[in-house]
């Protein structure tokens, strides 16, 4: 008799191009859950469903599970299957192990590092929890990685420093004032750039944000959005030295603020910092204020530069990271096996159920 | 066996750990790596607790708070600093704190004990018997150790400016704390150093006039120009004259001239103070 089968399948960014990964994501899972669930000797099962990858990890009786899993979701896509297995990964026991491990830590993002697929495995977890397809392997495999990612995200470099330009000037503020909730930020231009980084301090927990644009509706607009105030636009001046970052990102085609009314504004504020962040192009601040004392200035190259030191510094840590999870995964798998080893035992009695699937798409 | 230990052995120990702080701080900052706040701050307070036990000892044989020589006076200072730092480092909330107060404790200890002729003289009973010196001197020498943790953080500010108007925010830069942060505890380090070394000279002055010629010039003249030069900062700090980078450089300064006036106050002692040259340091 065949011994039970833990696997990986799935498709990800790395193999799959977006028009493909568009007609493989999966529209309604309860419904895909359901033609699973006629999949004979899949015990367990959970399905991570993101904009960059479809993966089902589960559990077979033996390695036949894993194909009709295969033909069953093809089926349901209505996708070749002789296409799927150019794209797919198939991996079972430890390299499936391993597989999540470097999902859940971001080392197989796209976006190395970033959090969000966290979020999103821990979500595929709780759904697959919560309609009763997951066993002993899979809680076991998937707290495992939980763990591991934390492990690698808090002792490596992996999660270090924001790649997107909006994050980084919010980082660069918290580098200069701490906490955001006591610093007073002004956004200068209602564009998409200016409204990404209003976005972003809002989100970060800057308390007292405004917002200035030409088209004052506009910036009622993306005030309302945030919950933020707005100041006149014409007034930006008189008003500087009430706000400790200034963010700007208009299409003006000349500078709108002066070196000398940035200094005038620091005669009335001189202990605290100012951060000015400038991302337009052409530029708006004056180049001359970061002479100030006090002041620091960022230009959109800055940002960006920085941005792309810390993307750099994080696949850097890739290797190191890899490492790690391999260990953690060689480490977990000599127990799991044993698990699966006595679950095949258990299973030779004739099932009562024969699929995990089956009881996820069960009411 | 421990007991058999000597003052010097104690304190040897004391900088070994500070000097194993230093290390796993520069090891990881080397490898680029974060700061283990946690064994740096193990190794500071088995450090601190050996320390305490050497000084222990010190005091016990010179019969009073071991503030006899140069040697002593610097251990001292470093072992203020650390309390301190112990007492309010956890809000800096920076494990580079920690890795710069190991450097300041290691720097200090070695130093002090590397010197046999700053330690050749083990002067006992240096206040006379009268408390109130001795509150009056262990006070001013802890203000000294403030003075020590306010340039460590004048420093970390120093280098998280440079970071920012640099453009260089990645890597070890990122372990600094807020700039804002680092200011709000350099003013508050250089008032509580200042308020503790003006009860220090209170305490002082009130034994000084009674009997004016038991304090040398020297000694008076450097310690009042330490307390003047940290009541000006002060002072011009909280009128927003002395900001930023400037008052950095200033507090770092403060440190240096209390250091350096520690030669002034070595050389005027107690005249009731019994001198032994000791013969194996």
């Amino acid at each position: 008799m065949s011994e039970p089968c833990f696997f990986v399948l799935g498709a990800t960014h790395h193999n799959a191009p977006l028009e493909v990964r568009e007609r493989l994501a999966i529209e309604s899972e309860s419904a895909l859950r359901a033609d699973l669930a006629l999949v004979k000797g899949l015990r367990e099962l959970a399905v991570l469903n993101t904009c960059n990858r479809v993966e089902f990890y589960g559990v077979g009786t033996d390695a036949t599970a894993v194909e009709a899993v295969q033909a069953a979701y093809c089926a349901r896509q209505k996708f070749e299957v002789a296409e799927y297995e150019r794209i797919r990964i198939r991996l079972t026991g430890r390299d499936a192990a391993l597989h999540l491990f470097e999902v859940a830590s971001g080392v197989d993002s796209q976006l190395v590092g970033e959090n969000e697929i966290f979020g999103q495995v821990k979500d595929a977890y709780a759904v697959a929890q919560a309609s009763g397809s997951t066993g002993s392997v899979l809680n076991r495999v998937f707290q495992k990685a939980f763990q591991a990612a934390k492990h690698v995200r808090t002792h490596t470099g992996i999660a270090a420093g924001t790649v997107s330009v909006a994050n980084v000037a919010v980082d660069l503020a918290t580098n200069i004032f701490g906490s955001l909730s006591d610093a007073r930020v002004l956004v200068l231009g209602t564009g998409e750039i200016g409204s990404a980084t209003a976005k972003a301090f809002s989100s970060r927990g800057a308390a007292h944000l405004a917002v200035a644009g030409r088209r004052g509706e506009v910036a009622l607009e993306i005030a309302a959005t945030l919950g933020a105030g707005t100041v006149p636009f014409e007034e930006r001046n008189g008003l500087l030295s009430e706000f400790d970052v200034i963010v700007c990102s208009t299409a003006a085609p000349n500078v709108i603020l002066t070196a000398a009314s940035i200094a005038s504004a620091m005669r009335r504020r001189p202990a605290r910092p100012l951060l000015l962040v400038d991302l337009a192009m052409p530029r708006d601040i004056e180049s001359g204020a970061s002479d100030l004392q006090n002041v620091f200035l960022y230009n959109l190259d800055d940002l960006a530069k920085i941005a792309e030191t810390n993307r750099s510094a994080r696949e850097s840590e890739v290797v190191r990271c890899r490492a790690i999870l391999a260990e953690k995964a060689d480490g977990l798998w000599s127990v799991v096996q044993k698990g699966i080893e006595s679950a095949g035992e258990s299973k030779s009695a004739p099932e009562g159920r024969n699929s995990a699937a089956g009881q996820a798409a069960a009411p | 066996m421990f007991a058999d230990l000597s003052d010097r052995q104690w304190l040897w120990c004391a900088a070994a750990f500070y000097t194993a702080g230093l290390i796993l701080g520069t090891v990881s900052l080397i490898r680029g790596q974060r700061t283990s706040g946690f064994l740096i701050s193990c190794a500071i307070m088995a450090g601190y607790l050996l320390q305490f036990v050497g000084l222990g000892i010190r005091g016990h044989a010179t019969g009073g708070c071991p503030l006899g020589n140069r040697f002593e006076i610097l251990q001292f200072t470093a072992w203020s600093a650390i309390t301190l730092y112990l007492v309010v480092g956890v809000t800096f909330r920076s494990s580079l704190l920690g890795y710069f107060t190991a450097c300041l404790g290691a720097a200090l200890t070695i130093v002090s004990l590397s010197i046999p002729s700053w330690d050749a003289v083990l002067r006992t009973h240096i206040f006379g018997g009268n408390p109130w010196i001795e509150l009056h001197a262990a006070l001013a020498i802890f203000s000294y150790g403030v003075f020590g943790l306010l340039a460590l953080t004048s420093a970390l500010f120093l280098l998280r400016h440079f970071s920012l108007k640099k453009k260089h925010v990645g890597g070890w830069f990122s372990l600094l704390p807020s700039i804002l942060d680092l200011d709000h505890i350099e003013v508050r380090l250089l008032g509580t150093g200042l308020a503790l070394l003006t009860l220090a000279l209170l305490f002082g002055s009130v034994y000084w006039t009674r009997d004016t010629a038991t304090v040398g010039h020297a000694k008076l003249a450097a310690t009042i120009a330490v307390w003047a030069a940290a009541a000006l900062a002060f002072g011009l700090r909280a009128m927003g004259q002395l900001l930023a980078k400037r008052f950095a450089w200033t507090c770092l300064a403060l440190f240096a001239a209390a250091l350096l006036s520690l030669q002034a106050v070595d050389a005027s002692r107690h005249p009731g103070a019994a001198a032994v040259e000791r013969t194996s340091p």
